[in-house]
């Protein structure tokens, strides 16, 4: 390889600085609110202040004469749609002013396009509804609720290995204990946005998505339009979390409300309207009842989850699901059950499913430690499991132990002191506590393309193109990285572009598995291309630009897919890590500091050490937020959402975020996929409130089940103190 | 109504309704987009900017009030083609993820550099605090904005 002529490399794993970061700091990235459209109107929904409710009547007529409106939609004149087809979770079930059945409080049930934002808002408030309204049902703790096994949902409601109820009557030591998870709103920074365009047949979306792909199909069935006449672009995400895996009701309403006024419309959610119709974390109670020896080996593992979706679709949220492999047992039960309830329907929300399903079982686990008089990092290892209990397939890797090793000697633990309430500093109580945090490896199908342009001075360029996303995760910097390293080419001549359905087919930025599926394919498509130049002889640099000179437009273009293929199912595919905290609690105040967090994590191949680390902290963040101080409050009478904005609705700030000590420990893994990689973007959060939990039990000896773990709960005895 | 706005230096004269908000105004009608909308309601930070010289959150204010007031927004604070070192260092220390915040995060952290801000990364912290990352990048913001502090910059 001749750098002289190529420049240094910057191989995959460098911590590159983000391709897009001068767009990001300039202000130069255009996010999709922010692009240009001659003529663009502005629609903006009137939701429902009702919830199981119906319309009797809705009165449009001050705000139809209002300066610059020029159409209000409701149920009595939006044009009928074809009937709801494809299955959720994937495509959701939505509320399209189809008809007066309010399921939820801030369902659209208008939506007003005017020529300015003002004039639209202004019109929006003029919109006066009447309701019939039920009682709406807002929590799932309450008296007779009907529970039920759904029928067919995101993920298996059951599973049941060897007899988990026989080994629990005979278990030496046994505990049962129930623990709650709120509902949780994503709040990315920036709200949902669409702006639809219209030219004849054709339909242009912009839209801050997850999935480009799904918007388009979900549009192009929702119109009845070949899926082809529609093109959804997003090439800067203002952060999703699992709220942009969907298309929401909004983003047909944008596409209805333009063709409805013949001109392009603009549709951003406002903070309030975030809250309902987006989804949320569900509320979960979860039952976690563990049988153990008395050295500690597990013998039963029985975790039964409860948690809400709406009356009109079934969302389960997993959260027994990581019960099902994480520890050694030859007895595990799991079981998730439904109740409905009057609110939107919840959906993914980062690592949904382990992120409330690791606290209850990481909390339970310390539970049993203290009843065993065990120390809990002792525990796990005791528990340690060598192949996935769940399918018994050996796991294409697993350096938990190492995880625990590293994190456990930088944290300290060793300085633990066996009784709880031991440390105190002044007026401050100090507490350890830990955890494990896992997620699975996923992959789906994925293709991209590569063009590579001679520049005529023995140089090359290359485009690398994919319908993948960047929420922040840091696509377009590894892509960038993945494609130059296979190319042989230094980073700045590879230009990534993605975000828009007129590139190859990518799958949603969701399951943490953008690295492992487009990554996967931005690889083999650069290989491919190698391959072709090389079967003329063209193996270096040189050679290659010279072949490429003499193509047609000096350009060599492949596209290709890549997908998981036979022998992939061998194996049980999970990144896995080790998180310890230092809770600081005031004991008269009840305040809870979180000076500092100590993890490791084993994650396969690491593409890029800096982006890849701020994925870690961004998910330790939101285990604090989860921990302390995240909840979606509902009025029980109106089923209204009362902290739908940033001031009440607590997401962690600056000052929340004690000293983050975060690293990857090198795992090289063969099997897991074809780059080597697993997925990073969740497993940050896993572990982390259960740690902080144990933590705050060790400072002040009560345990508190509950989430958030707010400073009631430690003066006034929401927690229990055994 | 007509008002003029001296924005990033330069003279623009919009015309806009008393209730139209700054925030609205730059992002709507000026074209200047790198000043963001979070919540609407002063509770992100996301709409920092600068007004002669302090940060201010640009959904709070109306357009109308600013004539003759000089605004500053993240469009204004490269020299050129050269960058602030802010954002350099916001660059380097991976100050950021969607990047969405990172215009008001930015705002606030030139504007910290003149106010009276103690040393430690603690004081940093809670001079950030009222700019919300979503995404997470506490620890890279503080790193930066300390780097740039101890480099003498303002
Ligand atoms: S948009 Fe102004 S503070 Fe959030
Ligand atoms: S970088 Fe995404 S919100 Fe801060």
């Amino acid at each position: 390889m001749s750098d002289a002529v190529f420049g240094n490399r910057a191989p995959v794993g460098a911590p590159m600085s983000r391709v897009d970061g001068r767009l990001k700091v300039t202000g130069a990235a255009r996010y999709t609110a922010e692009i240009p459209i001659e003529g663009v109107h502005h629609a903006v929904i009137v939701g429902s202040t009702a919830a199981n409710a119906r319309i009797l009547d809705i009165d449009t007529s001050i705000a139809e004469g209002m300066p610059g409106v020029v159409k209000v939609l409701t149920h009595r004149n939006a044009p009928k749609l074809p009937a709801q087809v494809g299955k959720p979770p994937a495509s959701r079930v939505l509320t399209l002013l189809q008809d007066d059945v309010v399921h939820y409080n801030g369902q659209p049930v208008a939506v007003v396009v005017a020529d300015t934002l003002e004039r639209a808002t202004d019109a929006a408030h003029r919109v006066t509804a009447t309701y019939d309204a039920r009682e709406p049902l807002t929590d799932i703790r309450h008296a007779g609720r009907k529970e039920y096994r759904p029928e067919s949902a995101n993920k298996e409601a059951d599973s049941a290995s060897g007899d988990a109820a026989a080994a629990l009557s005979h278990a030496e030591e046994r505990i049962s204990r129930e623990y709650t998870t709120p509902i949780e709103n994503h709040n990315p920074i920036e709200p949902h946005a669409t702006i639809a365009v219209w030219e004849g047949d054709q339909l242009t979306v912009y839209d801050t998505t997850q999935y480009v792909v799904g918007v388009r199909n979900t549009i192009a069935k929702t119109f009845g339009l070949p899926a082809d006449n529609v093109r959804v672009v997003s090439r800067f995400i203002g952060g999703g979390f699992g709220t942009k895996g969907s298309t929401w009701s909004h983003v047909p309403l944008a596409v209805l409300a333009a063709r409805e006024t013949g001109k392009p419309v603009k549709l951003v959610l406002t903070r309030r309207q975030m809250f309902g119709s987006t989804g949320a974390r569900a509320q979960t109670e979860q039952r976690v009842t563990l049988g153990a020896r008395r050295d500690g080996t597990l013998v039963a593992i029985r975790h039964e989850s409860v948690s809400y979706t709406s009356r009109y679709e079934d969302y389960l949220e997993p959260a027994a699901v990581i019960t099902r492999s994480l520890y050694a047992c030859p007895n595990i039960e799991t079981t998730h059950r439904l109740v409905q309830l009057d609110l939107g329907t919840p959906t993914f929300q980062r690592a949904p499913g382990e992120a409330t399903g690791s606290f209850a079982l990481e909390c339970a686990m310390d539970e049993l430690a203290e009843r065993l008089g065990m120390d809990p990092l002792e525990l796990r290892l005791k528990n340690y499991a060598e192949r996935d209990p769940e399918s018994g397939k050996p796991f294409s890797s697993k350096s938990l132990r190492e995880c625990y090793r590293v994190a456990a000697e930088r944290f300290g633990w060793a300085r633990r002191k066996a009784t709880p309430g031991a440390m105190q500093d002044g007026d401050i109580a100090i507490g350890y506590g830990m955890a494990t945090a896992t997620y699975p490896t996923n992959r789906s199908k994925a293709s991209a393309s590569v063009t590579l342009t001679s520049d005529g001075r023995g140089g090359i360029d290359a485009v690398v193109q994919t319908a993948s996303q960047d929420i922040g995760t840091g696509t377009y910097t590894v892509m960038t990285q993945l494609a130059a390293d296979a190319l042989g080419l230094p980073v700045e001549r590879v230009r990534m572009e993605l975000g828009d359905t007129r590139l190859p087919p990518s799958p949603s930025s969701g399951g943490s598995q953008t690295a492992a599926s487009t990554g996967s394919a931005v690889e083999a498509v650069c290989r491919e291309a190698c391959v072709r130049m090389a079967a003329d002889g063209a193996t270096d640099p040189a050679s290659m630009a010279a072949w490429l000179s003499r193509q047609p437009g000096r350009t060599l273009t492949v596209r290709a897919e890549s997908k998981a293929g036979k022998g992939d199912d061998d194996y049980a595919k999970h990144a896995f890590g080790a998180v310890f905290v230092e809770v600081r609690v005031d004991r008269a105040l009840g305040e809870i500091r979180v000076p500092r967090i100590v993890g490791a994590y084993a994650a396969g191949r690491i593409l890029n050490a800096k982006t890849a680390l701020s994925q870690l902290i961004g998910g330790v963040v939101w285990g604090v937020g989860m921990a302390l101080e995240e909840k979606t409050l509902v009025d029980p009478r109106t089923a209204r959402y009362m902290n739908a904005n940033l001031e009440e609705y607590h997401v962690p700030v600056n000052a929340d975020i004690g000293a983050l000590d975060l690293q990857f420990i090198a795992e090289d893994d063969p099997h897991v996929n074809p780059i080597g990689v697993k997925g990073i973007g969740e497993i940050g959060i896993t572990g982390v409130p259960a740690a902080i939990a144990g933590a705050v039990y060790d400072a002040t000896r009560i345990r508190v089940r509950e989430l958030p773990i707010t400073l009631d709960k430690l003066i006034m005895g929401g927690g229990s103190a055994d | 109504m007509p008002v003029t706005l001296r924005i990033n230096g330069r003279p623009v004269t919009l015309d806009v309704e008393p209730r139209v908000t700054l925030l609205d105004a730059l992002r709507e009608q000026a074209l200047l987009t790198a000043t963001k909308k979070g919540c609407d309601h002063g509770q992100c930070g996301a709409c920092t900017i600068h007004v002669d010289g302090r940060r201010q959150l640009a959904c709070l204010i109306l357009a109308v009030m600013l004539a003759e007031r000089e605004i500053t927004t993240l469009e204004g604070l490269a020299a050129g083609d050269e960058l602030h070192p802010m954002q350099a260092a916001f660059i380097e220390h991976d100050g950021f993820q969607c990047g969405y915040c990172t215009p008001g995060q930015i705002m606030s952290a030139v504007a910290l550099l003149n106010e009276p801000c103690g040393d430690s990364d603690d004081d940093v912290k809670e001079c950030m605090s009222g700019n919300l990352c979503r995404c997470g990048a506490y620890p890279g913001i503080v790193a930066a904005v300390q780097q740039v502090r101890r480099a003498g910059a303002r």
